[in-house]
């Protein structure tokens, strides 16, 4: 898993989400399958558990707005809660969770940059892969800074306080702003010195051979067989 | 003499909001030598070799690198023929990893994928930090990052390279690893510092800079033995190094 060129496994994923987003919501032993799936490649991938559910957590706030469905939507009722209601909240819950997982695996199989590079394959544009690139690449050195920021701030004796660190950050922000914009023209200058005139040039990507192609095609192929049976029988 | 890899004459420049950098600067430095640029903060050390890359382009004199004068037309093959190394490497590596970094410049010159693989692995040699090329810039030490930096201008295979401020933030020793990476490369080198014990490691000559022209030319060790000018110019050796 984690050897496997990064554009397969974003494919995989992709594929994976397209299936869970079009089963249909009744189609409960589709979700089982998917659920199996994912566990089976998650051991294959040897990704801990815990690991995965922990990342989970980004959804919750999805989830909990789409709890609000049952008692908001009317229609047929059950034990007082609307049945089109609940119907929804499933549906979200199930198939952002499942999705999650599968953008999960991915993230925790492949370096940032490498999923750029696998999106570079894919042939999306190269001016979205290179703003994801310096992305990955300034962030680290932008964080650092805000931390070297704030230590400076409460050497000299500023005592953070939770709401009241809203207003100093507002400042920090503003000069972590002007600090990278300026970082920025150096970073173009650098690259103009070394022959940058505009464009990216273009690298050496490795092409997947057939075999790799199959096998990283079994997980969404399977996926959307499923998705399209469960269409079938509903 | 042979012709001058870099040659300034007369150069002035002055940025927009009035501040005066270079008055009258003449600077020339021949295939082979190793030149330091010495100068106190502010002395336009940064706006002189941002002229000898192109980024700016002279108000008054010229510059010529080997013979071709720089203009807005000639600036692309001037920052091929001269190599910048900038002073906080952060900003020069900007790629996912070391080795696509320094492939960047290679690639932009429209060399075929073997040739830049050649130069790329050159390069990574050249400074020992092959193992290095598959990791991201952003998880190497300071001296790592700077010799990445090297080598993605190393790459380049330029005429000159330029060096601004190679030794801030070094601990000694990797200060003293970096001088030696610059003393085995077979280059012409300039490099702008105020670090006079490094000018006087690596560079046989030395340029003094001041208020934005030249004020002093010479051997590094005679430069520096010279108390009354390294004091008019504040620069200054550590404390207790005394040059005989």
């Amino acid at each position: 898993m984690h050897r496997m060129a990064p554009h397969l496994k974003i494919l995989c994923a992709f594929g994976f989400v397209i299936a869970v987003v079009i089963t249909p919501r009744e189609a409960f032993w589709a979700f089982g399958i998917y659920v199996a799936g994912i566990v089976v490649v998650a051991s294959l991938a040897r990704l801990r558990p815990t690991f995965l559910i922990t990342r989970l957590v980004v959804i919750v706030p999805f989830v909990l707005a789409a709890a609000t469905f049952p008692f908001l939507e009317g229609g047929v009722e059950w034990h007082g809660l609307s049945a089109e209601g609940l119907w929804d909240f499933w549906n979200v819950a199930a198939k952002a969770s499942l999705g999650a997982l599968g953008s999960i695996m991915l993230a925790s199989t492949t370096e940032a940059p490498d999923i750029v590079r696998g999106l570079e394959t894919l042939h999306v544009p190269r001016v979205l892969t290179s703003i994801m690139g310096f992305m990955i690449r300034y962030l680290d050195v932008i964080t650092g800074e805000m931390a070297r920021m704030r230590i400076a701030m409460r050497s000299r004796g500023y005592q953070p306080r939770w709401l009241g660190e809203l207003g100093s950050l507002g400042k920090g922000v503003g000069s972590l702003f002007v600090r990278s914009f300026e970082r920025g023209e150096r970073v173009y200058r650098a690259m103009a010195s070394r022959g940058f005139t505009g464009t990216m040039p273009a690298e050496v990507v490795a092409a997947p051979t057939r075999s790799m192609l199959l096998g990283a095609l079994v997980v969404p192929l399977a996926a959307i067989a499923v998705a399209a049976i469960a269409i079938g029988v509903s | 003499m042979t012709e001058p890899t870099i040659s300034v004459e007369g150069l002035g420049f002055a940025y927009p909001d009035g501040t005066v950098a270079l008055s009258d600067v003449d600077l020339h430095v021949h295939p082979g030598e190793r030149v330091a640029l010495l100068g106190p903060n502010g002395a336009g050390k940064t706006s002189l070799v941002l002229h000898l890359n192109g980024i700016l382009l002279p108000q008054k004199g010229s510059v010529q690198v080997s013979g071709l004068e720089l203009t807005g037309e000639t600036s692309a093959e001037v920052r091929r023929r001269v190599g910048l190394v900038f002073q906080d490497p952060d900003d020069q590596l900007f790629m996912p990893t070391v080795r696509r970094d320094v492939a960047f410049g290679p690639l932009n010159l429209g060399l075929d994928h073997d040739e830049v693989r050649r130069r790329v692995d050159a390069a990574l040699a050249a400074v020992d930090i092959e193992d290095l090329a598959d990791r991201p810039p952003n998880h190497l030490s300071l001296g790592q990052r700077r010799r990445a930096a090297i080598a993605g201008v190393l790459a380049m295979e330029p005429e000159i390279m330029v060096l601004d401020e190679p030794t801030s933030n070094l601990d000694p020793a990797t200060r003293r690893e970096l001088a030696a990476v610059l003393l085995s490369l077979d280059i012409t080198l300039l490099v702008v510092t105020h670090d006079l014990p490094f000018a006087l490691e690596v560079c046989e000559r030395s340029v003094v800079i001041d208020h934005g022209a030249i004020v002093a030319d010479g051997p590094t060790p005679v430069l520096l033995a010279n108390t009354g000018l390294i004091k008019a110019h504040r620069l200054e050796l550590p404390y207790g190094m005394v040059l005989g």
